[in-house]
């Protein structure tokens, strides 16, 4: 308990653009054929510093075999309204999921170059106590710390629905299940919300046995994965309009509100529209009498490949999707950005006018045919996957790995674990920094980036940016 | 102490309650400040602060009330003067105690402001902190008067926990509503950041100061 609000938090997103500049990121690392444990990479992000993009500190789990993905803090702006009752809780905490084996690390990063492990709860604890199993994304909310899960019981987690649970944000013990009245939600990915307007937005992808072993390419042909969104009366806890996207749009994976809380819109990504291998990105908005509409606002065209350039699971359609994969928004909602993981590149894309997104930008990276270098020469494994932006906006970073299995079916063989950063001009230019490339250990893949201080997939804010 | 023996004393004390749960940002001004940058005009203010008042005023009067018909009880007043400061003193221990924020405040919606004032308001012993403060003007008001009938007597006690649960509310709106009002209107959002201070444990020992003088009064009361 701090005497004062922590100095990481925020009244507004506007008030948190004007943060100190990030000094480290938090990087997940797994172990893609389980061999060695997972862990937390902290890298030096500051251009001063003399080791400037190289992991500076590691902190190694003593379990093999969790695959990590998403991960969160334990506290974030949202302490700031009085409704949340939790102002002076500091933020110290990552809550990491192993989303293979139902394992929650809790680290203490509170000094990041001793960063080290506060807690472990066992998968038959999350078991036992919720029900659910393969827990994922992670916000801060009211009550507590919620968890979403893509399983439900039993071994291969099709025993009942995922959901959501909440973690006490301080003592780190489960509370219990976080759903009254769940409606139609049936699968689970991602949620997010906007805390004063009082609704929460879900996503689904797949039941584990969708997921665990690869992408399962009859279910995706036949439009198996989740295609549909979840609205949510937050504090009622019970889903009040769910929106199908169409069931071609497979994979509706990433929600991003707007920061703003005053704006009732934001994003979901679609990782491929199976009638035409398309990527989308759907607007959704709440209208005056309070439902929920949803807008196709941006599509991506796949890319004509020769058969030979494809892996086999892509070879009898003779081109590569982009696979949206992950989308991230700017503090001042300004910039969507969206990882195009099959395709090599990253898009910046000005949404100001968020029914009718322009694309302001793009680096190629990576990529299934491109599998274009760094400007530094270096061999980009796979493609631009999870991207964090800055606070402030002006830096991008992004690793490449999507998930284990998936990794081997898209990009056949081992290519290495990457992190990289791309600097956001004050007119927007957006081009890849020659200067930052972090090598990571031998055997491992990066997946999701924390930025010291939060980030833009991170904090929630209870008040205008004015 | 003299000073809390008069009646001038009791009334400052309900005064000065009620800015000090004004100023803190946990009674909900920020909330006024939030309502008036999300409907984008000051007028949305003075709603929030409305609402916010009501929920306090409430939860004063909730608990005032029940002391106020038991203090007709002329020959206990002693007894109930006693037992009231107790039960202050013990919410202050048990918030000392208990340091964590009570979950179902939580599952209040942002746009029940009321409600969400008078239970944090409960929640925190706010309306408690008044009780002592509260008999010692019945107290004074009675040995003013003389003995009078039971009913009367509980007439005056009911119009006296009003007037005490009014005026707290009219400093403690006062004090938050010009916090509010002055953050929106010239300091801007980040002085939420720097005048936030963590007043969980002055809270706990405000009720506990406050019972322990009830309790003195009750004591060296002639019986």
């Amino acid at each position: 308990m701090n005497v004062r609000p922590d100095k990481s938090f925020y009244p507004s997103p506007k008030d948190a653009m004007e943060a100190p500049v990030e000094k480290v990121a938090f990087t997940l690392m797994l172990s893609p054929d389980f061999s060695q444990p997972d862990g937390l990479a902290i890298v030096d992000v500051d251009p001063t510093s003399k080791t400037y993009g190289e992991i500076v500190h590691q902190v190694i789990v003593p379990n093999k075999g969790d695959e990590f993905h998403h991960f969160g803090w334990n506290a974030c702006s949202a302490s700031l309204s009085p409704l949340s009752g939790h102002a002076f809780v500091e933020r110290r905490y990552l809550i990491v999921p192993g989303i293979r084996s139902s394992r929650i690390y809790v680290f203490d990063v509170k000094e990041p170059l001793k960063a080290k492990i506060h807690k472990i709860i066992e998968p038959e604890e999350v078991f036992e106590k919720t029900g659910y199993s393969r827990p994922h994304t992670i916000h801060c909310g009211p009550e507590g710390i919620y968890v979403s899960t893509l399983g439900g019981g039993g071994e291969d987690g099709t025993d009942g629905p995922p959901g959501i649970f909440i973690l006490d944000c301080e003592t780190f013990d489960i509370i219990g299940r976080y759903e009254i009245d769940r409606g139609a939600q049936s699968k689970h990915y991602d949620f997010w919300w906007n805390l004063p307007r009082d609704y929460m937005v879900s996503s689904e992808w797949g039941l584990p046995p969708q997921f665990e072993n690869g992408v399962v390419p009859e279910d995706l042909l036949s439009n198996k994965y989740g295609h549909v969104i979840h609205f949510w009366d937050l504090r009622a806890r019970k889903v009040t309009q769910t929106i199908d996207l169409g069931e071609q749009y497979q994979m509706a994976l990433e929600i991003r509100p707007a920061h703003d809380p005053v704006k009732t819109h934001g994003f979901v990504g679609v990782v491929v529209d199976t009638t035409n291998l398309e990527g989308a990105i759907f607007t959704w908005w709440q209208k005056e009498d309070g439902t929920f509409e949803a807008k196709k606002t941006i599509t991506i065209p796949p890319h004509p490949a020769e058969t030979d350039d494809l892996p086999p699971l892509l070879q009898g359609f003779g081109a590569v999707p982009a696979l949206v994969t992950d989308i991230d928004l700017s503090l001042d909602d300004k910039y969507l950005y969206v990882a195009c993981w099959g395709q090599g590149e990253m898009h910046q894309y000005d949404v100001s006018d968020p029914m009718n997104p322009v694309l302001a930008g793009k680096v190629e990276i990576g990529g299934i045919v491109k599998k274009t270098k760094h400007p530094n020469g270096k061999e980009f494994g796979y493609g631009p996957q999870m991207v964090e932006i800055s606070r402030d906006g002006k830096r991008v970073y992004w690793t490449n790995s999507l998930y284990s299995t998936w990794d081997d079916q898209f990009y056949p063989g081992e290519r290495g674990a990457a992190m990289v950063m791309a600097n956001v001009g004050e007119d927007g230019s957006f081009e890849l920094d020659e200067n930052f490339w972090v090598e990571f250990p031998e055997g491992y893949r990066s997946h999701q980036i924390r930025l010291e201080g939060g980030d833009c997939s991170t904090d929630s804010f209870c008040y205008p940016s004015v | 102490m003299e000073l809390l023996g008069t009646t001038a004393g009791l009334w400052l004390a309900v005064v000065v309650s009620g800015l000090y749960h004004g100023l803190n940002p946990g009674m909900g001004w920020p909330l006024a400040v939030s309502a008036a940058l999300f409907e984008g005009r000051q007028s949305a203010l003075w709603g929030a602060l409305g609402m916010l008042s009501i929920g306090h005023f409430i939860a004063m009067i909730g608990i005032l009330l029940p002391f106020a018909v038991m203090f007709m009880l002329v020959e206990y007043q002693r007894e109930i003067q006693i037992g009231a400061a107790c039960v202050v003193i013990a919410m202050g221990l048990f918030l000392l105690w208990y340091r964590k924020h009570p979950r179902i405040l939580a599952r209040v919606k942002p746009s029940q402001l009321a409600l969400w004032s008078f239970l944090v308001a409960m929640a925190h012993g706010a309306g408690l902190m008044l009780v002592p403060i509260f008999l010692g003007l019945c107290g004074l008001d009675e040995l003013d008067m003389g003995h009078r009938a039971a009913l009367d007597l509980m007439g005056t006690n009911v119009l006296m926990a009003f007037a005490v649960g009014l005026m707290h509310t009219a400093a403690m709106i006062g004090s938050g509503g010009l916090l509010a009002w002055a953050v929106h209107r010239y300091l801007g959002l980040n002085a939420l950041r720097k005048t936030w201070f963590n007043l969980d444990i002055m809270w706990a020992l405000s009720l506990i100061v406050v019972g322990g003088l009830g309790l003195w009064a009750g004591l060296t009361l002639s019986a």
